[in-house]
């Protein structure tokens, strides 16, 4: 029997200012699964994650959630399908005026019914196991990039979100923060078992923490395949890519 | 050239009135989230005390020199036709009908709405507008509807605060240092003062209270559609929002007065 990918996409296509960035996007995403989609700057992917938080809409083509188009949903079922999202922003995203503590807990705070010292406990443990402990009452302006991430991190995964998305969540830091991160993120995928969808440029880190990769180039998936596929393949755009040559 | 004319002066329209749409949206999805439970108390309270309580000293600054202005310009001008005597009257009715609302509105937004404008504009261009739609937090619950009730009840609480300081500022020229007695001075005030009157400015700035919120919010909100992304975006936005916001107080100034008079 065919799995059903949980996220699918099928020749999606989305214009800004009549400049087209995906031009039929074809790509599917299955239930606790880490994939990657690599490709260069400005060639959408962190539109093409947009779409999947409905932050952003498919001009046309569908987007279909265990089988269903996600614009037919129900109310209730496209909410209750957000509801298991978590978006890591590029940049964080953090709120400056709220200290750290506050930030892990919005989303806590403001959608669940917790009562306020399970939201305590809640937010301290994910700090914990973040590594974040003792900084509760500081702000996000008096931490460092690594941290901040962390936090990010944090927040994203203080819901326990079925699906999380992470976009480029390694810019900026360096080679040994980049790797704390990335095996953060496998470490935390493989504890809460959440499918992991990753937008990013470490290439060839981003390959140990990948199950499936997918390039994204020129508005369309020109490779979606496993990392065995992908060091194996010999096709020219893949190997530029990985090379860093312009493709 | 005329078709031109027409198509650009056409475009021009459209545009006005989808900004004048969305505006109205965006104002009716912030009152209607102030009533959605669960009631935001802590929010309302710290935005009342950003809007309302950080805003005293000014109030009080820009009072008590209206006030005394008043009383100058009013004695000098009273002396000529003998009628120095009705100066507390003047100075009281120009600030609780007029002065009192008007600069009370135009100070809090130059120190509070250029700051809502900033940070909510800042948010959108961070990516933290964003950030709270994917935790199914409604922004315009969270960024404005605090805000909105927040003014609402800090503007007639300052526009009061400035009517008594300025009428303290007209007393100060007028009957310390011009001489005029000052049991004729206040006498006069509470003779002339009706109820009328005092409604009249608290509903003024209840309605400034309202347009000033929403103009300055709405701009940080949608800083991305009119002014761009990046720093140069949100000074614009907030300068935009500044300049709109002391227009329509002058606007709705008028248009309320026109029915109360």
């Amino acid at each position: 029997m065919m799995t059903i990918p949980l996220v699918q996409f099928i020749d999606v296509n989305k214009s800004f200012g009549g400049s087209p960035v995906l031009k039929g996007v074809n790509l599917s995403i299955y239930q606790g699964e880490i994939i990657v989609v690599i490709g260069k700057s400005g060639t959408g992917k962190s539109v093409l994650l947009k779409h999947i938080t409905g932050l952003v809409h498919q001009d046309s083509g569908q987007i279909l959630i265990e089988g269903r188009p996600l614009n037919h949903l129900s109310a209730p079922d496209r909410k209750s399908f957000y509801k298991k999202l978590s978006y890591m922003f590029q940049d964080n995203a953090l709120f400056d005026f709220m200290n750290i503590y506050d930030n892990i807990a919005l989303p806590l705070v403001e959608n669940s019914k917790f009562p306020k010292d399970q939201v305590k406990e809640k937010v301290l443990e994910r700090m914990e196991q973040l590594g974040l402990s003792g900084i509760e009452e500081k702000f996000p302006a008096q931490l460092s990039g690594g941290m901040r991430k962390r936090v990010a991190l944090a927040r994203a995964l203080v819901i326990d979100p079925k699906i999380v998305l992470f976009d480029e969540p390694t810019t900026g830091l360096d080679p040994i923060r980049k790797k704390k991160i990335h095996s953060m993120i496998q470490e935390y995928q493989k504890k809460f078992e959440f499918t992991a969808i990753i937008v990013s440029h470490d290439i060839p880190e981003i390959f140990n923490v990948a199950q499936r990769i997918a390039l994204l180039d020129d508005g369309i998936i020109k490779f979606e395949g496993s990392k065995k596929d992908i060091l194996d393949s010999h096709g020219k755009i893949i190997n530029d890519f990985i090379q860093g040559k312009d493709i | 050239m005329l078709i031109k004319f027409i198509e650009k002066f056409g475009k021009k329209i459209l545009t006005m009135a989808e900004s004048l749409g969305r505006i109205i949206l965006f104002f009716l999805n912030g009152v209607m989230h102030i009533f959605t439970l669960p009631i935001q108390f802590a929010k309302i309270i710290d935005q009342t005390w950003f809007i309302g309580s950080k805003s005293i000293f000014v109030i009080i600054l820009t009072g008590l020199f209206t006030g005394m202005v008043l009383g100058l310009q009013g004695y000098y001008s009273l002396v000529k036709v003998g009628s120095e005597a009705a100066l507390g009257a003047a100075v009281a009715l120009t600030l609780i009908c007029e002065l009192g609302p008007v600069f009370t509105a135009i100070m809090v937004t130059a120190r509070a709405g250029s700051s809502m404008t900033a940070e909510i504009g800042v948010m959108r261009i961070s990516e933290q507008i964003d950030a709270l739609k994917t935790m199914h937090i409604n922004p315009v619950r969270f960024l404005f509807s605090p805000r909105i009730i927040a003014a609402v009840i800090s503007f007639p609480l300052l526009t009061a605060l400035f009517d008594v300081v300025g009428i303290i500022g007209g007393f100060i020229s007028g009957s310390i240092m011009l001489g005029i007695n000052r049991h004729v001075y206040m006498d006069t005030i509470i003779q002339s003062i009706k109820v009328h009157d005092i409604n009249g400015g608290f509903y003024k700035s209840f309605a400034f209270a309202v347009v000033t919120t929403t103009i300055c919010c709405y701009r940080g909100y949608y800083t991305h559609l009119y002014s761009g992304f990046g720093a140069r975006g949100v000074s614009l936005s907030t300068t935009n929002a500044v300049v709109q916001s002391c227009i329509a107080v002058f606007v709705f100034d008028y248009i309320i007065t026109f029915f109360l008079v």
